[in-house]
């Protein structure tokens, strides 16, 4: 899932004070499960902001609303008019709920109330660590189901650079080196004799190198439009 | 010939090969590339040009090479993956071909992390590129020099003759990985080989046993990497601190004792522990030219490189072989 991370209060007050109703509107899926963005933490950061709001003698209306998803229209569609309502919405899901809602908001701006930080997963309550880094061109079976370009802070394809130390990355004694849980693990599988091979350079444009991507189904697509058709036909019967 | 460089001719001539390295410096002064370059002309085959190393930006090594070059000293280029991708470093080569550079190490460079320390800013907040690793560059060289080809397939009319180099730390974690970690960079195309800095002779002729099982020896020439130590300190923070080395207990006692004959006087304890400093170094010369497989040094003597000279005739190095 996303992971997200909360804004430092002066970086979203800076953000929200020259406007008079702002509305946090919380995501209650990814960013929910990170404590970051749900509802409840939407509620927190209006209320921060009221607070900042009067110890700054500013009038503003500052309220928190919170749905499923910000990026799907049928999640939020219900409550657009309500959404209207605003001046501002500081929207605390994560880059794409911001983008994708901001897309559909007319007038009024969309900010982000909270930083998007990784795909990852829960650790252990509390610990969100990364480990996927969208590439579009999944090798995790050539490297014993560990990302090296997630999770080694080179991206090295053909195993461990000479700083590895103790197991932990140069980067710092908090971060595992990424090739020395690939060559551990695939000890363990009995398949370290693939990481003999050199892997030649990426293609890096199934990555976010080849410009911004998008996915579409074409069986999907079909029913879909097939279905408008049928909506439209039989509108025009009656 | 695969370049025609003096070191690939000191390597096949089967004489122990002896590479330095000279740092750059932080600012544009072209004038301490040459003062520093004079100070290694004669006592090594070619000098490491560091690429910004521990991502300190510094005069490029391309550019340092050239003037190293103009005061005649053979460089080797250095360059890491973390500040190009494959069009610039493949723009860079074939630029440095063209510069008369012949020798290229492919290293995967420091993280920019490394650059913010003591009384460094640096670029801590810099974009890594990693488009290729070292595995990777080493490949694309060699394609370069032996197919004509840029990496995406285009034909170069006139191929970059690099003797391409890369680097290997034979004890870094995990160590029993280590040998293949060589043999993927041999496969790829690497010529020579530089080690990090070995202190522990005994883990480095353990690896080198490994090595020459695979027959990696005999199908790259590979130079034994020696940090010269300058003080107990230096020993010590290496010990702990830097990735694959270790430093015995017996070398750091060595310059301790030393240090404790100078007393208070600290200029003195400088001095003895440079001398034993300089004592030890040329001992794991000979040790690292003992072992078996080993063909030749590559001694780093950092913002010291006043001191080869003396190492290298201390260690019976001394005159480099020379060819017409």
């Amino acid at each position: 899932m996303i992971i997200g991370s909360q804004k430092p209060i002066e970086e979203i007050w800076e953000m929200v004070k020259d406007f008079r109703k702002v509305l946090v509107f919380g995501c209650n899926t990814c960013v929910a499960v990170c404590h970051a963005g749900g509802e409840k933490e939407a509620e927190t950061i209006a209320s921060l902001i009221r607070m900042r709001a009067q110890q700054e003698g500013k009038e503003m209306e500052v309220n928190h609303l919170g749905v499923m998803r910000h990026c799907e229209p049928e999640y939020f569609d219900p409550v657009m008019d309500e959404v209207k309502k605003y001046d501002l919405v500081l929207s605390t899901a994560c880059g794409v709920g911001v983008n994708f809602l901001s897309d559909r908001t007319g007038n009024i701006p969309v900010y982000p109330g909270i930083n998007t930080s990784f795909y990852g997963a829960v650790e252990a309550p509390g610990n969100f660590v990364e480990l996927c880094a969208g590439c579009g061109n999944c090798i995790l079976h050539m490297t014993g189901g560990i990302c090296p370009i997630a999770r080694c802070s080179k991206t090295l394809m053909n195993g461990p650079c000479g700083g590895t130390n103790n197991g932990k990355c140069e980067v710092s004694k908090d971060i595992d080196c990424a090739w020395f849980l690939i060559v551990e693990r695939m000890k363990q599988l009995g398949t370290l004799e693939k990481l003999s091979e050199v892997i030649p350079p990426r293609n890096w444009s199934t990555s976010r190198d080849g410009g911004p991507r998008r996915v579409s189904l074409e069986h999907i697509r079909a029913y879909e439009e097939q279905e408008a058709q049928k909506a439209a036909t039989a509108g025009g019967k009656k | 010939m695969k370049s025609g460089s003096n070191l690939e001719k000191v390597i096949a001539s089967g004489k122990p090969a002896v590479t330095a390295e000279l740092g750059p410096p932080m600012s544009a002064d072209g004038h301490e590339v040459r003062k520093k370059a004079r100070l290694l002309k004669g006592f090594c085959d070619a000098a490491n040009i560091t690429d910004c190393q521990t991502a300190v930006v510094r005069i490029s090594s391309i550019a340092a090479a050239v003037i190293a070059l103009q005061e005649g000293l053979e460089p080797v280029m250095q360059m890491t993956c973390r500040d190009r991708n494959r069009i610039a470093m493949q723009a860079d080569l074939l630029g440095g071909a063209a510069l008369g550079l012949r020798n290229c190490l492919c290293i995967a460079g420091d993280h920019q992390s490394f650059s913010a320390a003591g009384r460094l800013k640096g670029h801590p907040g810099a974009k890594n590129v990693y488009d290729v690793d070292t595995c990777q560059l080493v490949g694309i060289l060699k394609k370069m020099r032996d197919e004509g080809k840029q990496e995406g397939g285009d034909p170069l009319e006139v191929a970059p003759k690099f003797f391409i180099g890369a680097s290997w730390t034979p004890m870094a974690d995990p160590v029993d990985f280590r040998p293949v970690n060589l043999m993927k960079k041999v496969n790829a195309g690497a010529d020579f080989i530089q080690t990090q800095g070995i202190y522990d002779i005994e883990g480095f002729r353990s690896q080198m046993e490994k090595i020459r099982k695979m027959g990696l020896h005999e199908r790259t020439a590979i130079l034994g990497g020696i940090i010269v130590p300058k003080s107990a300190m230096m020993l010590k923070y290496m010990d702990s601190s830097v990735a694959g080395v270790s430093v015995p207990k017996s070398l750091i006692d060595r310059m301790n004792k030393v240090k404790a004959e100078a007393g208070e006087d600290k200029k003195k304890a400088r001095e003895l522990q440079e001398q034993e400093g300089l004592r030890i170094t040329v001992e794991l010369i000979h040790q690292v030219l003992e072992t078996p497989g080993v063909k030749g040094v590559h001694i780093q003597a950092i913002e010291w490189e006043s001191a080869i000279e003396g190492i290298v005739k201390a260690a019976g190095l001394y005159p480099r072989p020379a060819f017409d």
